[in-house]
């Protein structure tokens, strides 16, 4: 009744979806209520806090600020999928053992934001690390966990051969 | 990045396998891998999308409400206004069950009447099929409005003939006061006098989670609210709203996503459960951002004036303080915050002549009310200033100086609590304070000048004892020697539900795995209170404690008959029953199926009743009012850009008592979220609303600290094993936080050499400050 509603394929996951959708709705709200991916959350809604992030095409990307319909055929993945990811895999772990996750709601959109920075750079150091996810508010760890879990999931991966980000391609 | 334990005091008697281990929480699986569901990932597939109409007004009358248009748009099922709700507006007490007199009450109103109080107050709800027909419907809502004079700073609320915000001659809501001996002969004697006004700012909690929550009937015409919440028994003022019975409303707690003291007042509760009783439908709502910084209750401002005075050789003589609480547009929880505050005002330090007035003020501003710290955190900014700058004056080390002054065993404290249990409070500052200075401060280059400052703190945990505060758990074994926990705790993400499997664990020898711990259901858990005060821990730990204890007594006469009649010396370990005596063994299971076989209960609920005190019958405050209390010193070295007035904090040693550690990675995660949850606080983070209309309604506007404002942050952890929670533990979540914003005002004053005495030290004002010497 308000905007026409139109056709679109969305990859997620490694799934395609044939979703309808108006033209101005957003990627964070097509997942979360018409996929039922709920692993991208709702903190603001205007790319300030970095709680719906989410893989388009291997970037990390905010889904609030995204058009559905401007990522019709793209790969997006999202936390489900980054964690059976063996990158994602580890930082998982790393969060667990470092007690990165308090309340837990920052969290998949941190653990998209931590494996995105580690997919690209193998040794990233503090600094780069501070830099990556500063568009990921925590409101409860104060940081300090989640910047060493990150640091502990580098040294981790390091000597190991590269891991290739498989989930979505 | 360095995190250090220690361990003082007295040592646990026997070997812990799980209690002060590093244990990974079981949620957090879940959480990471995004499969955790909160309160927005619910839905029904007849569900209606709710909307709260706001006003745009700070202060007007409301003539009419026109709700005919917005009732014809198809897909609009309800518009609702106040006259439509049973009960809109009720007397709430809080949660408490006593009746404690007029001063601790406020009026909890649903949707304004005939008058708005604060901008965003709630005028009209709206429930739909979509949540576009929803904000269709919002926009044709038509309030004629008819603004109205307010009042928008606590000194013009106490002008004489200032505007009623709450419709009576005075907008003073609460006052209370301490006095011991004579401040002004005091102070005569005193050698060096301080005196300051410091001035504290409306903060927001800013959980990354919005308030959200989904409501409905059930088959039998129970109303059920799943909702994220610190306080499931938010049902009975549900029940009281819409004039159901008690037993006729249930809520169902979610895992929450930050609450911070922010859901401790309802959020989403009202609205979803009016609407859903309304249409009979299913009704969900989340708040946007928006909706969430404007529409609940925030940390509340002070004005607060010290004079202290002290003697050459360093002990206090007198502490006098006036302390203004700026209460917003409704009295919320504002009472108790004010008692905390005025029993916090001295901090933990031993004043033989002191006067406290503290008074709240009702204004046309958002309402203020539960914030981590709760009245604690406001005067320790002032005392821990105060007490920096006599040390200053009298040129005697900080450290030095405040352990001439702070309270023993066996201390009277100002609001006449005699305080038996033992202080360790000069124990925690010396360490941190010899570890901060374990690194230099930088010398000077260019722009920036370095500094470093210490504070103290002495933060409650567990309610008012006055509350007579309550709390139970039920555990149950399984024939396979699991068991399974059923406790109404709210988790808000400090670890409240993996506190209470732990114990559960170290007590009846079980495995992390083996334990499934239940919470949050007014109705199918055992009611535990709120997640709030510092409490959860102290009180349903306690309670948990306690009916682990009876299963293991019940358990330990079965085993008799295996082990022999020592039972003072079985061991529970590993899914076994051990004597000690002999290392003679029998299965827990064996044991278990022995008693389900011989009709022996293998359940157990079990109720812990905190202490309890008279209600204090006056505004002068003379009776204790904590059971115990939490001894922290906090250490900053800052950074301060001359130029540009930017304060950077590069290092935090944050130190706590915490009478024994349950998980010692959730303890350490608790003091580094609170430090620089408190960061913020003193740096950046302010509600600014010009003549009452918030600005600050974004995360672009209200400044919280991101992975780049956060410094190198390192714990100690000490464990006295004299708190009152189980094994010794004192409480952790809000005193992680206490101490951090006096700290980082005394660097700067180490650095620069100003007194900045208003919060935040925004870069305008540490310049401001700069230009002014
Ligand atoms: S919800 Fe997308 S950045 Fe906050
Ligand atoms: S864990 Fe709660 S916001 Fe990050």
């Amino acid at each position: 009744m308000t905007e026409k509603e139109t056709p679109i394929t969305l990859i997620v996951n490694g799934r395609t979806h044939r979703v309808f959708v108006s033209p101005s709705a957003l990627l964070l709200n097509v997942l979360r209520d018409q996929l039922n991916v709920m692993g991208p959350k709702y903190g603001c809604g205007i790319g300030e806090c970095g709680a719906c992030s989410v893989l388009i095409d291997g970037e990390l990307s905010l889904s609030c600020l995204t058009l559905a319909v401007s990522v019709m055929g793209h790969v997006i993945t999202t936390v489900e999928a980054v964690v059976e990811d063996p990158v994602g895999k580890i930082v998982a772990d790393k969060f667990l053992s470092h007690a990165a996750v308090q309340c837990g709601f920052c969290t998949p959109g941190m653990l998209v934001a931590a494996t995105s920075l580690l997919q690209s750079e193998r040794s990233p150091s503090e600094e780069d690390i501070r830099q990556h996810l500063r568009g990921n508010l925590c409101r409860c760890t104060g940081y300090a966990a989640l910047v060493r879990s990150v640091q502990d999931a580098a040294e981790s991966l390091d000597g190991e051969p590269d891991h290739e980000m498989r989930a979505g391609n | 990045m360095s995190t250090k334990a220690e361990t003082l005091g007295t040592a646990p008697t026997e070997p812990r396998r799980i209690i002060g281990k590093r244990l990974e929480k079981k949620d957090a699986l879940a959480k990471a891998q995004g499969r955790l569901p909160y309160a927005a990932d619910f839905s029904a597939s007849d569900m209606l999308y709710a909307k709260v109409v706001r006003s745009p007004y700070a202060v007007a009358a409301i003539a009419e409400i026109n709700t005919e248009s917005a009732k014809t748009v198809p897909g609009v099922r309800a518009v609702l206004t106040a006259k439509d709700i049973p009960h809109n507006s009720i007397v709430s007490r809080f949660g408490q069950s006593t009746d404690l007199g007029r001063q601790f009450e406020g009026t909890y109103r649903v949707l304004a009447e005939d008058q708005v109080r604060y901008y965003g107050e709630p005028v009209v709800l709206i429930a739909a099929d979509s949540p576009e027909i929803a904000e269709k419907a919002a926009e044709l809502i038509d309030v004629e409005y008819e603004p109205m004079p307010g009042v928008f700073t606590v000194q013009d609320a106490m002008k004489q003939g200032a505007p009623g915000v709450g419709g009576e001659k005075s907008n003073v809501v609460s006052h209370f006061e301490v006095r011991r001996g004579n401040v002004e002969e005091a102070f005569a004697s005193a050698d060096v006098i301080v005196e300051n006004t410091y001035t504290v700012p409306m903060a927001d909690h800013a959980y990354l989670e919005p308030e959200s929550g989904m409501a409905w009937m059930d088959e039998n015409g129970v109303l059920v609210i799943r909702v994220a919440t610190q306080v499931i028994e938010h049902c009975y003022d549900i029940a009281d709203i819409l004039a159901l019975s008690h037993s006729q409303v249930r809520v169902a707690g979610t895992w929450v996503g930050g609450g911070f003291g922010g859901k401790e007042d309802m959020t989403v509760e009202p609205y979803i459960a009016v609407l859903a009783w309304a249409t009979k439908r299913p009704v969900k709502l989340t708040f946007t951002r928006q909706d969430s910084l404007i529409g609940h209750g925030k940390r509340h401002p002070f004005t607060m004036t010290y004079k202290t005075g002290v003697k050459r050789t360093g002990e206090l003589v007198a502490v006098k303080a006036e302390l203004i609480a700026d209460a917003g547009a409704y009295v919320t929880l504002t009472p108790w915050v004010l008692l905390y505050a005025t029993a916090n005002a001295c901090g933990p330090y031993e004043v033989p002549h002191v006067e406290i007035s503290a008074t709240a003020v009702l204004t046309n501003n958002c309402p203020s009310s539960a914030y981590r710290g709760f009245g604690a955190v406001q005067p320790n900014v002032a005392y821990e200033s105060q007490m920096d700058e006599l040390a200053r004056q009298l040129g005697m080390g900080p450290v030095e100086f405040r352990r001439k002054n702070l309270i023993q065993q066996g201390s009277q404290l100002p609001h006449g609590h005699h305080y038996d249990r033992p202080v360790l409070a000069d124990t925690v500052g010396s360490q941190v304070w010899e570890a901060i200075q374990a690194r230099p401060l930088p010398s000077p280059r260019g722009d920036l000048r370095f500094g470093r400052g210490i504070a103290y703190s002495m933060t409650s945990y567990g309610r008012l004892m006055f509350l007579r505060d309550t709390s139970r758990c039920w555990i149950r074994l399984e024939r396979d020697g699991t068991a399974v926990v059923r406790c109404g705790v709210p988790d808000i993400g400090g670890g409240q539900v993996s506190s209470l499997r732990f114990i559960v664990c170290e007590e009846l020898g079980l495995g992390v795995d083996q334990v499934e711990v239940y919470n949050a259901d007014s109705v199918l858990t055992p009611l535990a209170g709120t997640t709030t005060a510092t409490r959860q821990l102290y009180m349903s730990g306690n309670a948990t404690l306690a009916a682990a204890h009876e299963l293991k007594r019940r358990l330990s006469e079965k085993a008799k008959s295996h082990l022999g009649p020592d039972i003072d010396r079985f061991a529970f370990e590993d899914g076994y029953i051990i004597s000690q005596t002999d290392n003679r063994r029998v299965a827990l299971s064996e044991i278990i199926n022995e008693c389900y076989h011989d009709g022996v209960e293998m359940y157990y609920e079990a109720q812990f009743n905190a202490p309890v005190v008279d209600i204090p019958t006056s505004a002068e405050l003379n009776t204790p009012l904590f059971a115990d209390y939490t001894f922290g010193a906090q250490a900053v070295d800052v950074a301060v850009d001359t130029k540009t007035g930017k304060v950077d904090v590069m290092r935090v040693v944050n130190g706590l008592d915490v009478g024994t550690v349950i998980n010692r990675l959730n303890c350490e995660g608790q003091m580094e979220g609170g430090t620089v949850q408190n960061l913020g606080y003193a740096l950046t983070e302010e509600v600014t609303a010009p003549d009452g209309i918030m600005t600050s309604t974004t995360f672009g506007e209200y400044l919280i600290p991101t992975t780049l404002d956060v410094p190198d942050i390192e714990t100690i952890v000490i464990e006295s094993g004299t708190g009152v929670g189980p094994y010794g533990a004192k409480g952790v979540g809000e005193p992680s936080c206490n101490g951090i914003a006096p700290a980082i005002l005394n660097a700067i004053q180490d650095a620069v050499g100003i007194r900045v005495t208003s919060l935040p030290a925004s870069p305008e004002r540490v310049l401001s400050a700069l230009q002014a010497l």
